[in-house]
């Protein structure tokens, strides 16, 4: 009988060592062959970011001309000081707003330049003596008396950098340093909030991550109209001609463009790229049927049916196959001899006075009437019609502002903001467009990386190549490219050191290696492998071995408890 | 056309800072009664342009050119680029030599212009942008089925580059045409499918034909006689085959209305010129109705043809009913065809599955003229060919070609490219054969249907035949006699490309399911190995007293019944 438990031991210790080896060699060999190929990614890095600080520096230069200061006061000047705001947005994103502020006396040129005749002139040569970087604020505090500016204005922003403050009654000013800056610093940040961002407009760039409280209707359509930040867009001008029978078109494009659309865009540059085309439909028609008023003896289109007439069209645009920057679209619709003139009616039903509508994120419509010109009914058909662009483009350039999200909000009281000259933007509207599309970019490029980890996370058959960890991270190896993670904590660094021009630079960069890591094409090569699939190859292997080797373990478990009940029973 | 120029210098007279270019569209329309009682139809659209795509100024602004061509050309300094998509084969032998042959399935070849670096990757970009265009399968045009002929296609437009570095040439035999390539075809067009020729183009109809082939040809060209500066044309071709007993119910009688469904009511406005040309010169087998009195005589692919001509742009053309519907009847049933003095055949010979043979028969059935003949073929790599094997010959004599180019192939990277200049001896079968041998596949590069076969695209025949009108010497007809001593003439010869039959071979295919098969079988087998000796391992094993057998057993129960001692 012994030699039969000396051998039931055996096989018991056979039993063991075997499941023993499949544990410890087995298991990690199966683990460590099917397991799908990891790069590293900084992850860590990425949670940071996922919890966005973001610190926005602004210098601002308080310059105070003669007859300003007291002269106890001017004893102080020049003298530094820092304000700091803190905003939480939500959970994970809080906003920082730092004004670096320098006050300062000003210089004889100085001096002399705001003894220029109009405001206008002085914003032009005080321009001429110093150029103050992208991002920058200049504020030149001027005596009640002077004449500079026109009764009941308090401030004047001009084409520049440059702001001309009022300096209220010496009474209400105070003798006191710290009376003046009490009384001069709401006033400059309410400049510096004009001039470079205020917090609503950072918190509308931000809402691609934050959900924003159902605010007011407008507010919602004013930042839904124009279009995401983009590296670059295509700008299309198409003339629709829905009846080339009726009348033949021509349209000197090429000069429009060059000398209402071309000096916009070059005070753009640093924004995006923006390239231009145009081309001639011939019978494209609008989506809907235009009524006949008779009143008006003219055909009109409501604002409700408006939404209906883009569809139809927009088969026959086509996109840009070149590229894939988002496409802006400005329509000109000549309606034909028997369907003219169209009138655009808005929702009270009075016609619209530019005749032109826009899509918000999609482009504009105008329609060009030339009824006048098909003379009455002898001239022989086509006819042939020069369209004047100046009125065209005037519409467009408008619209197109509108699409950039070059706002011109309107100012406080008190406030006189001189009209953009011929370059059509004044160096302030770029400065803020360029903040807000630095913190919508940084904001942009970090959700996608963020749910690009999350994703990661939670589908472990993703493949990580190298290439695509390279775009997350570091450094690109393949183009000597920044990845998403470098470029986004540089562009939140630069934002803090007040580089605006840099920040954006870096944001960009930001944003092209996000979309580049998140639309690699290497994460799908085994995203689709079925779990039916592998247990279809794992059970004929796994289940005839596993099931002896469970089987055996429960046998041993199993007398193991009855050996120790027999020996309890024994004790006892 | 000189009303347009006239109309454009005016405006530019008016606004004379910015010229505009110039640009024009034409559009045309052949019909040729064939042989056969078939009918073909042969559309043509062209678009001049004369705008400098080659300069360093970016061509944006877009009149009658498409833009979205303009762009991609624009993009990837395309100097020409020639896609035309085809379904059915273009029987020569029955049908006579079509205006623009094409092979069966897609072709695209583009010259590129030699400011390009990276030749191959504008390459893989533009087939990529094509396909979206054209909406077909052109990005499946990689290194596996793309060639740089050395010799057989030459630039069409102007210029004379001869490195053909810049030149890439694939065609997808299986690619199979449909409406959805139709469609942006005609988007391209400045009068879309709502005026002139194009009215015709019903997709319903075109495409219950037995040939239906749709091309795209953009290419410099000269823009004034002395050729100093350069346009760029874009010509659309369709051209059609509606066969007699599917479309036209067996009678040889065709309208347009027979075979388009629609009836012409006007021209494209934007065109300077728009015309319908209907083939008469073997009249009177068939009379034509209404009869125009505008008669034309052309030298068409060697052969002096008449045309009556239907001026689309005159009101005329339209008649009281203000649509025109041609009328063909047949009056006798059968005509002689000119033989095509060249055409091919192709085949692949062999049984088994293991080697093969390809067959190229050229036929030169002129009566005296020898002419060469440039063939190229382009064949996958997974028909290994052994070029050693390679033989031409030509009434069982060996024939020599002067001018062999070979490009082996590598494996998944690129084909076998085989040019062979060959001199065609007078009315006779040059025949061409290599031996290759099918190459076993990886299971994921099978397609989808690999029973079906592989197909191997058209070879090219790019030849200068002699003309016809230059070989009837005897003829006297119309012409002193002191124009026709000499056998020459200036049509003495004219280019011809000649497609043969795309090949399907069947490559060994593997049972798919068998990776699984394997799998099951080889973990059953580990199973029972390992279940044998884990048992051997784990069980214990004692000596145990036989029972007793069966029939001992039956017979102690009846034992215990009757009372009697057990066994």
């Amino acid at each position: 009988m012994a030699t039969a438990e000396v051998e039931r031991k055996r096989g018991q210790l056979a039993a063991l060592s075997i499941a023993v080896v499949v544990v410890l060699v087995g298991v990690p060999l199966w683990w460590r062959t099917t397991e799908t190929y990891r790069a590293w990614l900084p992850v860590n890095q990425i949670n940071e970011l996922a919890e966005l600080q973001l610190q926005l520096s602004v210098d601002v230069e308080v310059v105070f001309s003669r007859g300003t200061l007291m002269p106890e006061q001017q004893k102080k000047v020049p003298f530094t000081r820092t304000q700091e705001e803190a905003q939480k947005v939500d959970d994970d994103t809080t906003l920082r707003y730092r004004y670096e502020s320098k006050y300062r006396t000003a210089n004889i040129m100085e001096e002399d330049a705001l003894k220029q005749p109009t405001a206008a002139e002085a914003d032009l040569s005080l321009h001429t003596l110093s150029a103050s970087p992208c991002g920058s604020v200049v504020v030149y505090v001027i005596p009640e008396t002077s004449v500079l500016l026109p009764q009941g204005v308090d401030v004047y922003i001009g084409h520049r950098r440059t702001a001309v403050l009022r300096m209220g009654a010496p009474m209400s000013v105070g003798k006191n340093h710290k009376q003046l800056l009490a009384h001069l610093e709401p006033r400059i940040t309410q400049v510096v909030q004009v001039m470079s961002f205020s917090h609503t407009d950072i918190t509308a760039a931000l809402s691609d991550r934050v959900r924003l409280s159902p605010g007011s209707k407008e507010s919602l359509a004013d930042s839904m109209r124009s279009f995401k930040s983009s590296p670059g867009y295509e700008i299309t001008f198409s003339l629709l001609n829905p009846d080339p029978k009726s009348h033949r078109l021509d349209w000197d494009i090429e000069g429009a463009v060059h000398s209402y659309i071309q000096p916009l865009l070059t005070k753009l540059a640093p924004l995006a790229n923006f390239s231009i085309d145009s081309q001639i439909l011939y019978y494209a028609m609008l989506g809907v049927n235009p009524r006949f008023d008779s009143s008006l003896e003219a055909y009109t289109l409501n604002a409700d049916s408006l939404a209906h007439v883009i569809n139809p069209v927009e088969a026959r645009l086509g996109s840009n196959a070149a590229s894939s920057n988002p496409v802006l679209n400005f329509l000109l619709y000549v309606p034909d001899a028997h369907h003219s003139p169209l009138y655009i009616h808005d929702h009270q039903k009075q016609p619209v006075a530019s005749n032109a509508f826009h899509s918000p994120r999609w482009g504009g419509i105008m329609v060009y009437n030339v009824n006048d010109l098909y003379g009455r009914g002898e001239t022989p058909l086509p006819v042939n019609i020069n369209i004047n662009m100046e009125k065209v483009m005037g519409v467009f350039l408008a619209q197109l502002r509108l699409m950039l999200g070059v706002q011109s909000s309107p100012a406080p009281p008190g406030f006189l903001v001189e009209p953009c000259g011929g370059a059509g933007l004044a160096d302030w509207e770029l400065d803020r467009l360029m903040w807000s599309r630095t913190v919508e970019n940084v904001a942009t490029a970090t959700t996608t990386i963020t749910s690009l980890a999350q994703l990661l996370d939670q589908i472990g058959n993703i493949l990580c190549s190298l290439s695509f960890a390279g775009s997350v991270n570091l450094f690109h190896y393949i183009n000597n490219k920044l990845g998403t993670v470098t470029s986004l904590q540089l562009a939140v660094a630069e934002l803090e050191a007040g580089n605006l021009g840099f920040a954006l630079q870096y944001s960009k960069e930001a944003i092209l290696a996000s979309e580049r890591a998140f639309f690699d094409p290497s994460l799908l090569h085994l995203l689709y492998f079925p779990d039916d699939q592998k247990f279809a190859i794992y059970i004929p292997l796994f289940l005839p071995m596993c099931v002896p080797i469970l089987l055996s373990l429960i046998k041993i478990a199993s007398e193991a408890r009855q050996r120790r009940k027999l020996k309890q029973s024994k004790k006892d | 056309m000189a009303i347009r120029r006239l109309k454009h210098t005016r405006t530019h007279a008016h606004a004379c800072m910015l010229q505009t270019p110039l640009d024009d569209f034409q559009e045309e329309l052949v019909i040729r009664p064939l042989h056969s009682g078939d009918i073909y139809a042969s559309f043509q659209f062209r678009t001049v342009w004369d705008a400098d795509f080659m300069g360093d100024q970016k061509v944006s602004h877009y009149r009658l050119f498409p833009k979205s061509l303009g762009q991609v050309i624009t993009k990837f300094s395309v100097r020409e680029l020639h896609i035309s998509f085809t379904q059915g084969y273009w029987r020569t032998m029955q049908w006579g030599q079509p205006y623009l042959p094409s092979p069966p399935g897609a072709e695209l070849w583009v010259w590129f212009q030699d400011t390009v670096t990276d030749v191959d990757g504008t390459w893989k970009e533009l087939t990529n942008v094509l396909s979206g265009i054209f909406c077909a399968s052109l990005n499946f045009i990689d290194s596996t089925n793309t060639v740089q002929p050395s010799a057989s296609f030459k630039p069409l437009g102007i210029g004379n580059v001869t490195d053909h570095s810049f030149l890439r040439y694939a065609t997808l035999p299986r690619e199979i045409v449909c409406t959805e390539n139709l469609t942006p075809w005609k988007k391209l067009l400045p009068c879309g499918s709502k005026a002139g020729l194009s009215v015709l183009l019903k997709s319903e109809k075109l495409f219950h034909s037995t040939f239906h082939s749709q091309a795209v040809h953009v290419r410099p060209v000269c823009q004034d006689p002395q050729c100093r500066t350069t346009s760029m044309e874009l010509r659309q071709t369709l051209n059609v085959v509606f066969d007699l007993h599917t479309s036209g119910q067996g009678k040889r009688e065709w309208s347009l209305f027979k075979m388009f469904s629609r009836t012409l009511t006007e021209a494209c406005p934007l065109a300077s010129s728009s015309k319908v040309y209907v083939d008469v010169t073997d009249n009177p087998q068939f009379e034509l109705s209404p009869a125009t009195p505008l008669l034309t005589q052309a030298v068409v692919l060697g052969d002096r043809r008449t045309y009556s001509v239907y001026d689309l742009t005159q009101q005329a053309s339209f008649g009281s009913s203000r649509s025109l519907n041609m009328l063909l009847r047949w009056k006798a049933a059968d005509g002689e065809m000119l033989r095509p003095l060249l055409h091919s055949e192709r085949y692949v010979a062999g049984y088994g599955l293991q080697a093969g043979e390809i067959h190229t028969l050229i036929y030169n059935h002129h009566p005296y003229r020898a002419f060469p003949v440039l063939l190229l073929s382009a064949v996958p790599w997974y028909l290994r060919l052994y070029i050693h094997t390679l033989t031409v010959s030509s009434k069982g004599k060996d024939n020599r070609p002067s001018y062999i180019h070979y490009q082996p192939s590598k494996d998944r990277e690129r084909p076998h490219l085989l040019e062979m200049l060959l001199q065609l001896p007078p009315n006779s079968v040059t025949e061409v054969t290599v031996e290759f041998e099918r190459a076993l596949l990886k299971w994921t590069e099978y397609t989808p249907d690999p029973n079906h076969g592989f197909y191997v695209g058209s070879s090219v025949i790019s030849a200068l035949v002699p003309s016809v009108v230059a070989m009837d010497t005897n003829s006297t007809l119309d012409r002193p006699l002191f124009s026709s001593f000499f056998p020459c003439k200036e049509e003495a010869s004219y280019f011809m490309r000649v497609y043969t039959e795309p090949l399907l071979v069947n490559l060994p295919t593997p049972d798919f399911s068998m990776p699984y098969n394997v799998i099951c079988l080889t973990c059953t087998v580990v199973a029972v190995g390992y279940g044998s000796l884990y048992n051997l391992l784990t069980r214990t094993f004692q000596v145990d007293e036989p029972s007793p057998g069966l029939a001992k057993r039956i017979a102690n129960v009846i034992r215990r019944f009757r009372g009697v001692p057990l066994l």
